[in-house]
Order: structure tokens, then C-alpha cells, then sequence
């Protein structure tokens, strides 16, 4: 099952069995902000302490499938510790690997026998979200262990459960002003 | 027709049987989302389209006195279909049941219950049965109260009396989307009646399943879906007595609906066209009619007998494959039981595991099925549902299980 096996790598299965910043941090001082995916009934808890311009912790609540579970987690040990700048730089990117592939997904699929173009989805399941601004062009190389989160483009239904906790950074760090954008 | 039914010989019925899913045979286990449409009904839409389409009630040409000949045919034959006494005046028909039961909240409750008044639901409601009678508690202060599910799933009535206790309205599902659970809606109807209270029933699960007979079972309002009984989206139906709906005031206003209209005030058109603001879905009452008449010709009884023997297998091949590493919500197979079987296997999300279905062709749905105060109950945020329809059978059953076993291998 090639489709699978790329969309469950050996990685996300690991963060989803072994996930990494689990838990809650004493809310105040820290940030509270909860994702939910109503389709699903998916729900992320993240609490965020800003620190000096620095993500200095996070930790992950919450529950749902290996999607949302282990992008929520690859998410909090990429971010943690990192100065906000950087920490927008991969929302942006990663939201970005997450609705490019759309586009290619598309012309890829013209290119196959008929019948197949429906089953992926093209058109036909809701997209993923495209926001202004994003960057058009994503290197993978720049995402590391989140580029294992690329197969999941193929299965637009799913691509909701991988951007719950990164929705969730996103509007913790709105609310609590320290956007840049 | 006698004899249990036979489904290989009903599957030619259904063109999108057909299709293959990852060049698999599509393996279609979603019929409580929306059961999948025979050949009849496609053809009874399509010779409409083709010969009489026209608007209905108001052209006085061929092709129109047809369509409305159509129209007010099928009304008829759906409402013999629920054994209702008077089918001309007795079927609405709605968008869905969703539509069907905002129509009985929004008309009837906004005549008939003021502030403190009390109406009856039970933990097994989808939030179609849920959420318009909380619009109008916000609205009109009533008090909801609810049913309460037992530890196997089944309503628990050992206090019927005292919560039915000042009740006006007793608002049930016939059968749980997520569960199976058939009520004993006969029995619930009359202890409503006793009570001094009316009972509406959410027939959209259990229409397509069991003989349903609405003077047999003594409820006041049944609401259900075409395209959850083989028919098309788009339309369903609120059937209510003839005298209640008199007294009930318009819904939608427009078109169709009114007697008179003049600049200051409208005379409303007796039931049911009073319901039917603008124009109707013809087509899809056509095809309606129609899978009522291929419904009727296979016979309900039957219908009923095939998916419960299908389900105690399914229990049965479930239990000897996985044991207790999978659970089956709701009562064992029986008589108050339907096709419905939502299955937590392991520890894997529901999502998680209709993935890996979805690459042997097997369509079943995850998540929490719009009915969140039951999931909570269960203790889970989302099952994976299997459901049946007429045209399943045991080989289906297996191939669930074969998906289900490579879950167990990925997420194991």
C-alpha cells in the first residue's frame, strides 16, 4: 500500500507513540490556546511561554488521530526554544507545504488513468487553506523532520488534523501580540 | 416475495457498485450517511427531466397537470409507504429531515410551548433532534429534558413517568445513527400520550431499515430523508396528523404556500402545500415515489431480516477476529437493534483506521456522526462506522475485517 506507507512514515508513527512536549504548563503565566477540528472532534491544547522574543516552552494537549498528534508534536520540537522570528518563519513555511502541493496534485492527477482524479480528492474533497502571503515555493530541506508531513497532501481531507496545532501556535502568538504580521 | 432477499441479485441495481476504490471493488458501508441510489430511481428522475418537466400547481398545459400528477402521486405513495391514514393532506414534504424537524420546532413549538414548558429528547439524538429545540430554549425558555442511555446502549426508561412528568412534547429517534438502537417508540408514544404530552419521531435511521407504520406505533410527527431510503438528496419529509398540522402556522413564506396575498397581510393555503414555500423539488419527489416503489417491491420485512442477520454476523466475525481489542458500541444484535456498527479498534483513531479502509475500497465513516452529547457519554471523541443497507453482504463484512487487520499491523 504505497499511498500509506507515504502517508504514515515511520516518523509520524513514532511522534504519535512517543509524543514529544506532552502535557499543559501551569496557565497563568503561560498561554493557553485550544484548536478544535469539528470534523473530526480533533482538539489540541497547546500552553506557550514567550520569553525575550523567544517560544521558550510549549506543550501539547489533546487529543486526536496520528495526523493531528504527530504534527502537533514534530510542531512543539520544532519550535521550542526558537526566537519568534523564526517560529512564524515555520508557521508560514510549513502551511505553505501543506497548499502547494494542491496545484501540483491537480496537474499530476490529469495525467493519470480516468477514474483515478477522483479519488484523490481533486477537487472534490475541501482543500486545504490558502491564505495570502504564503510563500509559493517550499524547500522541504528547510522543515526537516516535518517534511515527513508532506505525504499528507494526497489526502486532502486530512490536511485539516495536520494544521489544527499549527492554526492553534498561530492565534496563541496573536493573542498574545507578539506577531510581526 | 418470500424468502430472505437476495443481495447479489439487488446489487446489479446499483450502478455505483460497480466503481472500483485503489482498483479494489468499492466496499460501500456508509448507508446511515447515505445509502446509495438503484437504477429505478435514476431512471424515474430521468424520464422526468426527459418527457414531463414543468413547475407544479400552476400551469394548466399537459406537461405541467403531469408533473403535478407526479408530484402529489408520490406524496401518496410515500405516505401509504408509513402507513399514514391521510397521505394527500399528512406528507409535507421538507429539505430533510433536518428541515422536516426545524419546520416541527419553529411552527409547532413557537405555537405551542411558552416559557418553563417542557420537551422530552434522550441521549441518543443526532444534533438534527438536538440543536432546534435548544434555538428554541434560547428563544422561548423552554426546559429540555433527556432520556438517559443505559450502560448497552439502550434508552434507560425505568423513570419514563417521572421525566415525561408535565412534558408537552417527546421529541425520539426511532434508531441511533451512531448505535443501532431501535427505541421502543410504541411504547414511549403512549406513555407520552398518558402524560398528556405529543411525540414526534427521527425516522431518518430507522424509515430506511424497519417496517414503520405511523397508526401502528401512535406518534403524532415523523420526520425522515429520501436519500438515506435509496432515494435523492434533497428532499424528505415531515408527516404529522391531519389535525395537528391545521392548527400549525406556516414555516417558509412565499410562493405556493398562501391562498391570498395583498399588501398588508397573506391567507395562508391549507396543509400541506402551507409547508411547500417555492418551488418544490419535483424531480426529487419523483425519485422518492420511486424508491419507495422498489423499497415496497423487496419488501420491508425482508429489508429488516437481511441486515439483522447481517449484523449478528458482522458481531459475530468481528469478536472472533479481534476479541475484545475491538469494541462494538451499542446492544447485541436483535430486535432493537439496526445495521449500525461503530468500532473502536485498539487505540487506533477512527480516522486512522477508515484510512487504511479506504485503500481496500471500503467506505465507512469516522468521526462523531453529529451526535456529541452521545459520544460523550461513550467516553470517545470519534468511532469508525460501518452501516448497512440492503445491498450488503457477508463478503463486505470480510473485507472490513481484512482492513481492519492491517490497521492493527501499521498502528500495532
Amino acid at each position: 500500500m504505497p499511498d500509506l506507507e507515504e502517508l504514515y512514515r515511520e516518523i509520524i508513527l513514532d511522534h504519535y507513540r512517543s509524543p514529544r512536549n506532552r502535557g499543559e504548563l501551569a496557565s497563568p503565566p503561560a498561554h493557553r490556546v485550544e484548536g478544535f477540528n469539528p470534523l473530526c472532534g480533533d482538539e489540541v491544547v497547546l500552553t506557550l511561554v514567550v520569553e525575550d522574543g523567544t517560544l521558550a516552552d510549549i506543550k501539547v494537549g489533546g487529543t486526536g488521530c496520528s495526523i493531528s498528534q504527530s504534527s502537533a508534536s514534530l510542531m512543539s520540537a520544532a519550535v521550542k526554544g526558537r526566537p519568534l522570528a523564526d517560529v512564524e518563519h515555520l508557521i508560514s513555511t510549513f502551511k505553505g507545504m501543506m497548499s502547494i502541493h494542491q496545484a501540483s496534485l491537480a496537474e499530476e492527477a490529469e495525467g493519470e488513468e480516468p477514474g483515478t482524479a477522483a479519488d484523490h480528492g481533486n477537487g472534490l474533497a475541501p482543500g486545504p487553506e490558502t491564505l495570502p502571503g504564503e510563500p509559493e515555493q517550499v524547500d522541504p530541506e528547510e522543515l526537516g523532520e516535518l517534511a515527513a508531513l508532506q505525504g499528507v497532501v494526497k489526502f486532502p481531507v486530512r490536511i485539516k488534523c495536520a494544521t489544527l496545532s499549527w492554526n492553534a501556535l498561530a492565534q496563541g502568538l496573536d493573542e498574545l501580540g507578539v506577531r510581526s504580521a | 416475495m418470500s424468502g430472505p432477499l437476495d443481495p447479489g441479485a439487488l446489487r446489479q441495481d446499483f450502478p455505483l457498485l460497480t466503481r472500483t476504490v485503489h482498483d479494489r471493488p468499492i466496499v460501500y458501508l456508509d448507508s446511515s450517511a447515505t445509502a446509495l441510489t438503484p437504477r429505478p430511481v435514476l431512471e424515474a428522475m430521468d424520464h422526468y427531466y426527459e418527457t414531463t418537466h414543468s413547475n407544479v400547481h400552476r400551469g394548466v398545459y399537459r406537461t405541467a397537470e403531469e408533473a403535478t400528477g407526479l408530484y402529489e402521486g408520490a406524496r401518496l405513495g410515500v405516505g401509504r409507504f408509513i402507513g399514514a391514514r391521510d397521505p394527500a393532506n399528512e406528507v409535507v414534504f421538507t429539505k430533510n429531515t433536518t428541515e422536516a424537524l426545524n419546520l416541527l420546532a419553529h411552527s409547532w413549538g413557537r405555537t405551542n410551548l411558552a416559557p418553563g414548558d417542557v420537551v422530552v429528547l434522550t441521549e441518543l439524538e443526532h444534533h438534527a433532534n438536538i440543536v432546534p429545540w435548544l434555538q428554541l430554549a434560547d428563544e422561548r425558555h423552554i426546559v429540555l429534558r433527556y432520556l438517559p442511555v443505559d450502560g448497552a446502549g439502550r434508552l434507560d426508561l425505568s423513570h419514563l413517568d417521572q421525566v415525561l412528568d408535565g412534558a408537552k412534547l417527546v421529541s425520539v429517534s426511532a434508531m441511533s445513527n451512531v448505535l443501532g438502537t431501535a427505541p421502543p417508540v410504541a411504547a414511549i408514544a403512549a406513555a407520552a400520550h398518558d402524560a398528556g404530552a405529543l411525540i414526534a419521531v427521527d425516522g431518518a435511521q430507522s424509515v430506511p431499515h424497519f417496517p414503520v407504520d405511523v397508526a401502528g406505533l401512535g406518534v403524532d410527527f415523523l420526520a425522515f430523508s429520501a436519500h438515506k431510503m435509496l432515494g435523492p438528496t434533497g428532499i424528505g419529509v415531515l408527516w404529522g396528523r391531519a389535525e395537528l398540522l391545521a392548527d400549525m402556522p406556516p414555516f417558509l413564506g412565499g410562493g405556493g404556500m398562501i391562498l391570498d396575498v395583498r399588501t398588508d397581510r397573506f391567507l395562508p393555503a391549507d396543509p400541506p402545500r402551507r409547508f411547500e414555500a417555492g418551488t418544490p423539488p419535483i424531480a426529487e419527489a419523483v425519485g422518492l415515489g420511486a424508491a419507495v416503489d422498489y423499497l415496497s417491491g423487496v419488501g420491508m420485512d425482508r429489508v429488516r431480516a437481511h441486515e439483522l442477520a447481517l449484523t449478528r454476523y458482522a458481531l459475530d466475525a468481528l469478536d472472533a477476529r479481534f476479541g475484545s481489542s475491538c469494541r462494538v458500541f451499542g446492544p447485541p444484535a436483535g430486535p432493537d437493534r439496526g445495521g449500525v456498527l461503530s468500532l473502536a479498534l485498539g487505540d487506533i483513531h477512527a480516522h486512522d483506521l477508515a484510512q487504511v479502509l479506504d485503500q481496500f475500497g471500503v467506505c465507512v465513516r469516522p468521526g462523531h456522526h453529529c451526535a456529541k452529547p452521545l459520544m460523550r457519554k461513550l467516553g470517545v471523541s470519534a468511532t469508525a462506522r460501518a452501516s448497512f443497507g440492503l445491498y450488503n453482504d457477508e463478503s463486505d463484512v470480510d473485507v472490513l475485517i481484512e482492513g481492519m487487520v492491517e490497521a492493527g499491523k501499521l498502528f500495532g
